[in-house]
């Protein structure tokens, strides 16, 4: 007999507690970051530049978070320094099997602000602060931030 | 402004799960123990704040509704702040602007979060969608790597070590033994703390804060109405916030807000606040200490309830408020200053670490603690006199969002 009713998992009764999934997919826009996320797949890191008030942003925002004026688009260097750093042994749940993964905050030279960022350390490297980084593109673009990484400059 | 006064207090007891009391029942219980406390009754009550984090761990939207007309007070005005981890302590804020406006002499604040609908991994997903969802989120989904990368900075500008963070989780943890309403009373050691499973260098699992189901309460009253309500009431002597940028990359390296206890030359070569310290922190003390005119918070203020969602964070909030200069947070946990009866105690009922963090009852559940030890009721309360405060006469709460994005400081006393 053909049965494909799904039973309620019942997790105990009393009280009464039940599993209730519940999800969302959604329509993400970029929108006006959307040139950051597509230059990725060219290679390229974007940052910003308020002309007004000389400053260089690592991170893209299309508008200047002092002056409220929109900023030019820039290439940021793809070599910095690790500002700072944590390895992760636990994560949220979209990210479990990514795990143990390290995130460092990118300083580049010029700029005024840092970049987070995944690092890959295939060789094991002892990781500190100050120690030099390279940008590297992943060739499967997915269009999220992950599209950049950075590994340890030998 | 009015003058605002705190009339009474409640808690719901703070548990890893809560299955048999869902959030109308948890604030139900820290509401009636507030009315109970101070011959309240609802018709004394002229309006309320509710304060709950998200939707997603809810499992409800409107959430603060449903609860106000659960607890009795449906027909009153009413409203939900939301602002992160400070949901609790914006909340706070929103029901002294009441009273001091004059909209309303008595305001009920109530914040509850019912974390155990969802599996740590899933509640860690869902919390770091409180981060940018382009740029931070998609790295890990992991709030706990923020505070890590914030911690590791502040170990290699000031030289803190992993050995000072213990330190606060052994205290906090201590502190909860003797509180009945915390969810993780522990005496451990700091051997304890640094071989806990590594959750994201240098936090171990000891380091961290809890996911927690509770609710609290808090009674605020304008002056007239407070003397007619309660024989000791508490005053809120005055409120302070600040917010920075989401983003930690965003973050710039200026110069550091002084305190009138500082001077340009305690920093000259600190460039601030990077990702080592919170800024939104700073600005919030020093706006409420300026309206509260405190000079010299070592010296004036008995005891602190700061936002200890990890260990690294507490020691970051000593310098923020200004309990000891940018650099020395370390050496003010190594020498025993934020212990019970100390220099400034700290979180001595066992802040968020150990007494739980139910997100939007975190800032209330500060705020009541605090009442209690300026009434000095903890003894009633906690049928134990052991965490009270000798002496409380003014206290202070604080509490983040974020990495610091909304953060929120009040004075309080008696």
């Amino acid at each position: 007999m053909k049965n494909d009713v799904k039973g309620t998992e019942i997790y105990k009764t009393d009280p009464l507690v039940k599993r209730w999934d519940y999800s969302l997919s959604y329509i993400h826009s970029y929108a006006q970051d959307s040139e950051f996320f597509k230059s990725l797949g060219k290679n390229i890191l974007l940052g910003s530049y308020c002309k007004k008030c000389n400053y260089k942003y690592g991170t893209y925002r299309k508008y200047c978070m002092y002056c409220g004026g929109e900023t030019q688009d820039i290439e940021l260097p793809l070599n910095g320094k690790i500002h700072t750093f944590t390895t992760c042994y636990y994560s949220g749940e979209s990210f479990m099997n990514d795990i143990p993964y390290t995130l460092i905050l990118v300083e580049f030279k010029g700029i005024d602000s840092l970049f987070m960022s995944r690092l890959i350390n295939k060789e094991n490297i002892k990781i500190s602060i100050g120690m030099k980084v390279k940008a590297k593109f992943k060739r499967l673009q997915k269009f999220d931030v992950n599209d950049v990484y950075f590994i340890p400059e030998l | 402004m009015n003058d605002v006064y705190i009339v009474s207090a409640g808690l719901s007891k703070f548990k890893k799960y809560n299955y048999d009391e869902d959030f109308r029942l948890m604030v139900k219980r820290a509401f009636d123990y507030a009315l109970n406390d101070t011959d309240i009754t609802h018709k004394d009550i002229d309006g309320s704040v509710s304060a709950y984090f998200s939707d997603h761990i809810q499992g409800q939207l409107i959430a603060g509704a449903m609860t106000n007309d659960y607890i009795g007070l449906a027909t009153k005005p009413s409203k939900r702040i939301e602002g992160g981890g400070a949901t609790g302590g914006l909340a706070f804020q929103t029901g002294y602007e009441e009273i001091a406006s004059g909209n309303m002499e008595t305001c009920a604040v109530y914040g509850f979060e019912s974390m155990s609908h969802l599996n740590t991994w899933k509640g860690n997903d869902v919390i770091a969608l409180g981060s940018d969802s382009n740029f931070d989120y998609p790295l890990g989904g992991f709030y706990t790597a923020y505070y890590a990368l914030m911690a590791t900075r502040h170990m290699h500008e000031f030289g803190t070590t992993h050995d000072q963070m213990a330190m606060v989780s052994v205290k906090n943890h201590g502190n909860a033994i003797h509180n009945p309403f915390a969810q993780s009373p522990m005496k451990i050691a700091v051997d304890d703390v640094l071989n806990a499973p590594m959750v994201a260098t240098p936090l171990t699992m000891l380091d961290i804060s809890l996911m927690s189901d509770g609710a609290a309460c808090v009674i605020l009253a304008s002056e007239e109405r407070a003397k007619s309500l309660c024989k000791n009431p508490v005053k809120i002597r005055a409120i302070g916030s600040s917010s920075d940028t989401m983003r930690l990359s965003d973050r710039p390296f200026g110069n550091v807000p002084l305190l009138a206890c500082e001077s340009e030359d305690d920093y000259k070569n600190l460039k601030y606040p990077g990702v080592h310290s919170f800024r939104a922190g700073r600005l919030a003390a020093k706006m409420a200490y300026e309206r509260a005119n405190i000079k010299d918070p070592l010296k004036e203020i008995d005891f602190a309830e700061l936002y200890d969602s990890y260990t690294s964070a507490e020691i970051q909030a000593y310098e923020d408020l200004g309990f000891c200069k940018y650099g020395e947070g370390g050496k003010f946990i190594e020498k025993g200053y934020s212990e019970i009866n100390n220099k400034l105690p700290v979180n001595p009922e066992g802040g968020l670490l150990a007494s739980g963090h139910a997100i939007g009852a975190t800032g209330i559940m500060q705020a009541v603690y605090a009442f209690w030890q300026l009434q000095h009721s903890i003894g009633k309360h906690f049928n134990s006199n052991r965490l009270q405060v000798e002496d409380a006469k003014k206290g202070v709460i604080h509490s983040h969002a974020g990495t610091g994005a909304y953060e929120t400081v009040s004075i309080l006393e008696r």
